[in-house]
């Protein structure tokens, strides 16, 4: 019966009003006539504040719209539901079908109608507000899951393959879904762009600022190529699109991956951070967040990245993220921790492992994080060797697979032949494992890095992981009898089949890493060195 | 990446086993099973077809080591069939071929009576 009396309850002023439907009693029984709307500020409810029982609507003297509305819709009497002191809705009622008025007993009766249908009703609206509630919780999870798809659209799916050169990149998103993107663009010349950024705001709003910034700099960077000119332009086109309140901080470089020459601008984003032999600094550039204003300059610099030297590109989730005592991580620590040598996927692992440190267990990450690293290999290729390509894997199990298939990718335009291609993945299958099971014992953040170069007639692959300290295993024969007649064990096989699979097996260790290098004469092969 | 997986069946001459996906550690289990299976089906010759199996390393090596240790102990023959180039060539530079015999498919592998008195070097 309670479905009939459209009633809400009033909200302390968050709910506009009141409503109230009017039973046409007196012409079709079971009729409800449109709701009536009761503000919050209606004489009527401060009214029934101090009053319990049916009133007579005739005989109420109130300045007040409820009641001239409530009259209009015909009713005659008005009885309060009041739950647990609060008024949740009127009863109302026309006049009475015999046209006779009410009487004492027809009063009392209401009074006590309205004393028990009150609890009623109160849970009635309560599991209604629940439900409204989860509704609005499953709408906003639906929103951010839209924001998340949208974002992953438009961040790159791998990492750009720069012979000498070693890309990794971390990102994860807060809960919320902020607006953080990277990306890397081709460009003339064999130059490549890096873009970091970053779209104040969250949610699927960001999320599409994000997506035309992101359209609007693939479009505009191998046109304009100059970091300045591409953010100007970015600028231009962006502040006529740009939602108000918003804007994009974005930093822009392009590297020359031959010479390591590296222009930069930057439209307010985080500085990156520059290791040297020398130590850490900050490559600064001025410009204003994207669509702020129109016509913008942006100051465009350079930087040489030397052998060995680490470009770290960072979103504000990592420096700005807050301790438990509220205190934040700091763009000091961060300089300090990019300066302690570490490069690549160790350099985010050392990141990250800080972060937790600082955060404590529990942590709600606040904002998107991510980080771009870029770090110009020293070298380790011998002079006047060339590197196909550099990169690492986590210590798990099966990722040597990872390293053979981009080990072949990368020795593809040698034209290997068939058979010597299948020894060289065997033996680099093997040499990774090996890496993985014994040098980093099984644990993922130890990185097992792979150095692909060719020079002259011949073909290195050096995998180097980090148990400088284990004693250098010795190739030998197994012996299958004794392993068949069960006296050994059926392992030991890995770095015999290495050895039999290149040409020559070279290991080296310091304190730190080990290192095997696998070789494959090329005679007979087109020479590339 | 495939995983690996085998199936039993029986085919005049032999028990064969096909092997399927990458012969690695995660092969351990299912080998050894598909193993048991096989050898009870009778004391003849099991034969391991490699046609659909796309990488092998050390650890399948060592697999492929206990299984014909343990065939030798019950003095039954293995046969393989099926491998690629690049793994007849693992084979041979390991020694496993002189201890199973390495067939170039099925149909001889099964119908090959020196399956049955493989079990010393023949190479």
């Amino acid at each position: 019966m309670s479905r009939r009396w459209n009633i809400r309850r009033t909200l302390g002023g968050r709910q506009p009003a009141l409503a109230a439907a009017v039973e046409a009693a007196a012409g079709e029984p079971g009729v409800e006539a449109s709701p009536v709307e009761i503000a919050p500020n209606d004489p009527l409810v401060a009214y029934f504040q101090g009053t319990t029982g049916p009133v007579d609507l005739d005989s109420l003297d109130l300045d007040s719209p409820a009641v001239a509305d409530l009259r209009a819709a015909g009713a005659r009497m008005v009885v309060p539901l009041v739950s647990q002191g609060e008024l949740i809705g009127l009863l109302n009622l026309g006049p009475r079908r015999s046209e006779q008025e009410y009487s004492a007993d027809d009063r009392k009766l209401l009074a006590d109608l309205a004393g028990h249908a009150a609890p009623a009703v109160r849970v009635a609206q309560l599991v209604r507000e629940q439900q409204a509630e989860i509704r609005e919780r499953e709408r906003i999870e639906g929103e951010l899951e839209v924001a998340r798809l949208i974002q992953q659209q438009f961040l790159p799916h791998e990492l750009p393959e720069l012979p000498g050169w070693h890309v990794a990149a971390y990102y994860k998103p807060a809960r919320q879904v902020g607006g953080d993107f990277y990306d890397f663009l081709d460009l003339p010349d064999g130059q490549i762009g890096i873009v970091v950024g970053d779209v104040t705001d969250k949610g699927v709003p960001a999320a599409l600022v994000m997506a035309t910034t992101h359209s609007i700099l693939r479009a505009e960077a191998p046109r304009l190529v100059s970091p300045g000119e591409v953010l100007g332009r970015a600028n231009d086109l962006l502040v006529t699109e740009m939602p108000a309140h918003m804007f994009v901080t974005c930093l822009y470089a392009v590297l020359d991956p031959t010479s390591g020459r590296l222009r930069y601008a930057n439209a307010g984003h985080n500085l990156p951070y520059l290791r040297t032999e020398d130590g850490v600094v900050e490559l600064r550039a001025t410009g204003m967040p994207l669509g702020l204003l129109p016509g913008m300059d942006y100051e465009e610099k350079e930087a040489t990245l030397a052998p060995g030297a680490d470009l770290l590109l960072h979103s504000d989730g990592l420096a700005e993220a807050h301790g438990p005592e509220r205190q934040m991580f700091g763009f000091p620590r961060l300089a300090k921790l990019a300066a302690e040598g570490k490069s690549g996927q160790e350099l985010i692992d050392l990141l990250l492992n800080e972060l937790a440190k600082f955060t404590g267990p529990g942590w709600e990450q606040e904002d998107d994080i991510t980080l771009v690293t870029l770090r110009r290999s020293s070298g380790e290729a011998a002079a006047g060797s060339t590197a196909l390509t550099e990169f690492e894997v986590a210590s798990e199990p099966g990722n040597e697979r990872i390293a053979i298939e981009r080990v072949a990718a990368a020795v593809g335009d040698l034209d290997l032949p068939a058979a010597r291609l299948e020894r060289l993945k065997t033996a680099v299958g093997e040499a990774v494992m090996n890496a993985i099971e014994h040098g980093n014992r099984n644990r993922p953040e130890l990185p097992v890095g792979v150095l692909v170069a060719v020079s002259g007639a011949e073909l290195s692959v050096r995998v180097t992981d980090q148990g400088g300290d284990r004693p250098a295993l010795q190739p030998e024969r197994p012996d299958l009898e004794a392993k068949l007649a069960g006296e050994q064990s059926p392992r030991g096989w890995g770095l015999f089949l290495i050895e039999s699979m290149v040409d020559e097996l070279r290991t080296s260790a310091d304190e730190r890493q080990h290192a095997v290098e696998l070789i494959v004469r090329l005679e007979g092969v087109e020479d590339h060195g | 990446m495939a995983e690996f997986r085998a199936a039993v069946r029986q085919r005049a001459g032999a028990v064969v086993v096909d092997l399927h996906g990458q012969i690695d550690v995660a092969a351990d289990g299912p080998l050894a099973a598909a193993y048991a299976e096989a050898a009870s089906q009778g004391p003849g010759a099991i034969v391991l077809n490699f046609e659909e199996v796309d990488y092998i390393n050390s650890t399948g090596i060592a697999l492929i080591v206990g299984l014909l240790a343990r065939a030798r102990k019950e003095r039954r023959a293995i046969g393989a069939c099926g491998l690629t180039d690049h793994y007849r060539e693992i084979f041979e530079i390991t020694r496993l071929s002189d201890f199973m015999g390495i067939y170039a498919d099925e149909d001889s592998a099964a119908g090959a009576p020196a399956a049955a008195g493989n079990t010393g070097r023949q190479g």
